[in-house]
């Protein structure tokens, strides 16, 4: 189990046990996490699960694939550095402690 | 309120019970649905399930702790039989009757079946709606080497891309003179119909099929022309129909759908319908979509209104399909007199962009999420750049949003 806190645009926060191999978006999800809307459910077509993370770990991950790239542009928050489509990216136990940020609109 | 039920465990009332929860509903919910799996999503089922893409687990909406952690009691395998409306209860197939305060309607649409005269009970011939139907596929596509499907719309378009991606030969066959006539321009159908025949599923488009031959097991698929096409495997996708059985029986207005109001009322104002089920009757017209946004929408919508909120239903289409290696994103609503331009541009995808009365009504975005997701804003804030000024390839769409 890797332990991740999602950080609301309000400034609050929930830090979940997340299940390796899952993505961030799910790991959300599943534990009842608000703000992460991912209508599409993970098809990467939607871009409303947009999170930000931590510099460390955004720079140790692939980069984003072209498609995922291109949504980031336009996504509703504006995106920032370390933006990444959370429904892209799989938890991996080195992301134990991680910081996500959910960006406000 | 005490106590809201909703029939049908899938997409739209997984939205609704989520949504009375954020909102800090503390009374009982409950999801009643006829299938065995917890709610699950459908896209899926059509795409990158059956490549093995995506692991049955996670085809889930939620794990089954998250409906304890939310206290939402989800009661699977239970068909609702009846609606009480005197007694405000309904009546269960294992013989339990459970009273609401409010109803939610979340029943779903089933997929059209080709006639029993056709089919006679061949094995062989499938529709492609829940996990069951796929999993009855499955096996099949493991020793077949032909596909018919019939119907070009985007789940029959979907599962050729997926059997062809199997290594299956496939044939589509349509009935009307263009494939996604109902739902998809010209131009947007005739680029996936290429797409389709590049990667080598061949058409057969304006052909009726006249009959279904085989012996207990369908060997081949006979059209109109008299072509008789061999083939192991049909599955048919010529559209879906609301479920209103239970509606109809509670003598609630049923029209192309349950029939309900901008709040999603129907016309026992405690019982509401929401996702693929409902008919929302709005000023401009009468509204139903099928598709996760309007699950999630409506559900939503009428958690809400089950709090007393009055919120009128606004409409926002959209909708996405995956094809080979084509992700097609789609925001608004077409009809057909729209004006049509295409866009394309290096480094962009492709876009198609509809105009009607001058403004910008919707897009076709073909792997072009620059292009959904900006055209998207623009259709839903009313923003609208002219046709000339999206055929300019020298601009950006960032600058031509920009602009406006
Ligand atoms: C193969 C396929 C691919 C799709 N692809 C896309 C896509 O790419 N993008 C998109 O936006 N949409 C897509 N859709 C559409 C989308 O899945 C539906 O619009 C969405 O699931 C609707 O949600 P719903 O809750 O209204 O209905 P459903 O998800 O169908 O849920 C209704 C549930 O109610 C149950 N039920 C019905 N009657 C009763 C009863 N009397 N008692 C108990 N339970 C009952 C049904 O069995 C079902 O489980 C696709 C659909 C299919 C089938
Ligand atoms: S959930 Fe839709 S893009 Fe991530």
């Amino acid at each position: 189990m890797t332990k991740i806190t999602f950080v609301q645009p309000s400034g609050v926060e929930a830090t979940v046990e997340a299940t390796s191999g899952l993505s961030l978006m799910e790991a959300a999800l599943h534990n009842g996490v608000e703000g992460i809307l991912a209508e599409c459910n993970g098809a990467a077509a939607c871009a409303t699960c947009h999170v930000v993370l931590p510099k460390a770990v955004y720079d140790r991950l692939d980069a984003p694939e072209d498609h995922e790239e291109d949504m980031l542009d336009f996504t509703e928050a504006e995106r920032q550095p370390c933006s990444r489509l959370s429904c892209q990216v799989r938890v991996s136990d080195d992301m134990d402690g991680m910081v996500v940020h959910i960006p406000g609109e | 309120m005490k106590t809201v039920v909703m029939i049908g465990a899938g997409q739209a009332s997984l939205s609704c019970a989520a949504k009375l929860r954020a909102k800090g509903f503390d009374g009982e919910i409950i999801l009643i649905g006829d299938e065995p799996k917890l709610p699950y999503q459908r896209p899926p089922l059509s795409k990158a399930y059956l490549l093995g893409k995506v692991e049955a687990e996670r085809l889930l909406l939620r794990p089954q702790s998250w409906y304890e952690q939310q206290q939402i009691r989800l009661v699977t395998a239970t068909k609702v039989m009846r609606i009480d409306r005197n007694n405000k209860a309904v009546e269960l197939s294992d013989g339990r009757v459970q009273p609401y305060d409010a109803l939610v309607l979340a029943t779903g649409s089933a997929a059209r079946n080709l006639p029993q005269s056709m089919t006679r009970s061949m094995s062989g011939i499938h529709t492609i709606r829940d996990l069951n139907d796929i999993e009855n596929l499955r096996p099949e596509l493991d020793v077949a080497r032909h596909m018919v499907v019939i119907g070009g719309g985007y789940i029959g378009l979907e599962m050729a891309a997926v059997a062809k991606g199997l290594g299956l030969e496939v044939d589509v066959i349509e009935a009307a003179p263009n494939i996604l006539g109902r739902v998809a321009s010209k131009e947007t159908a005739d680029y996936i119909l290429e797409l389709h025949q590049d990667q080598g599923v061949t058409f057969r488009v304006g052909e009726q099929v006249k009959e279904l031959s085989g012996d207990g097991k369908i060997e081949s698929v006979v059209l109109g022309n008299g072509e008789a096409i061999p083939t192991d495997i049909v599955v048919a996708g010529i559209g879906a129909m609301p479920r209103v059985e239970l509606a109809e029986q509670a003598g609630l207005e049923v029209a192309n759908g349950i029939l309900v109001n901008a709040f999603g009322q129907t016309s026992d104002p405690d019982i509401y319908a929401i996702g693929d089920c409902a008919c929302y009757r709005l000023q401009t017209g009468d509204v139903r979509l099928e598709s996760v946004g309007n699950a999630i929408d409506t559900g939503e919508l009428v958690a809400g209104n089950i709090l007393g909120e009055e919120m009128m239903y606004e409409p926002k289409p959209w909708f996405w399909s995956d094809q080979f290696d084509m992700k097609l994103q789609i925001a608004g609503q077409i009809s057909t007199q729209d004006r049509i331009t295409v866009r394309d541009v290096e480094g962009e995808g492709r876009s198609h962009w509809y105009h009607r009365d001058g403004q910008l009504v919707a897009v076709d975005a073909l792997n072009a999420p620059r292009a959904y997701l900006i055209g998207r804003k623009m259709v839903l804030n009313g923003l609208s750049p002219t046709g000339e000024q999206l055929a300019n390839c020298n601009q950006s769409l960032k600058e031509i949003f920009d602009s406006l």
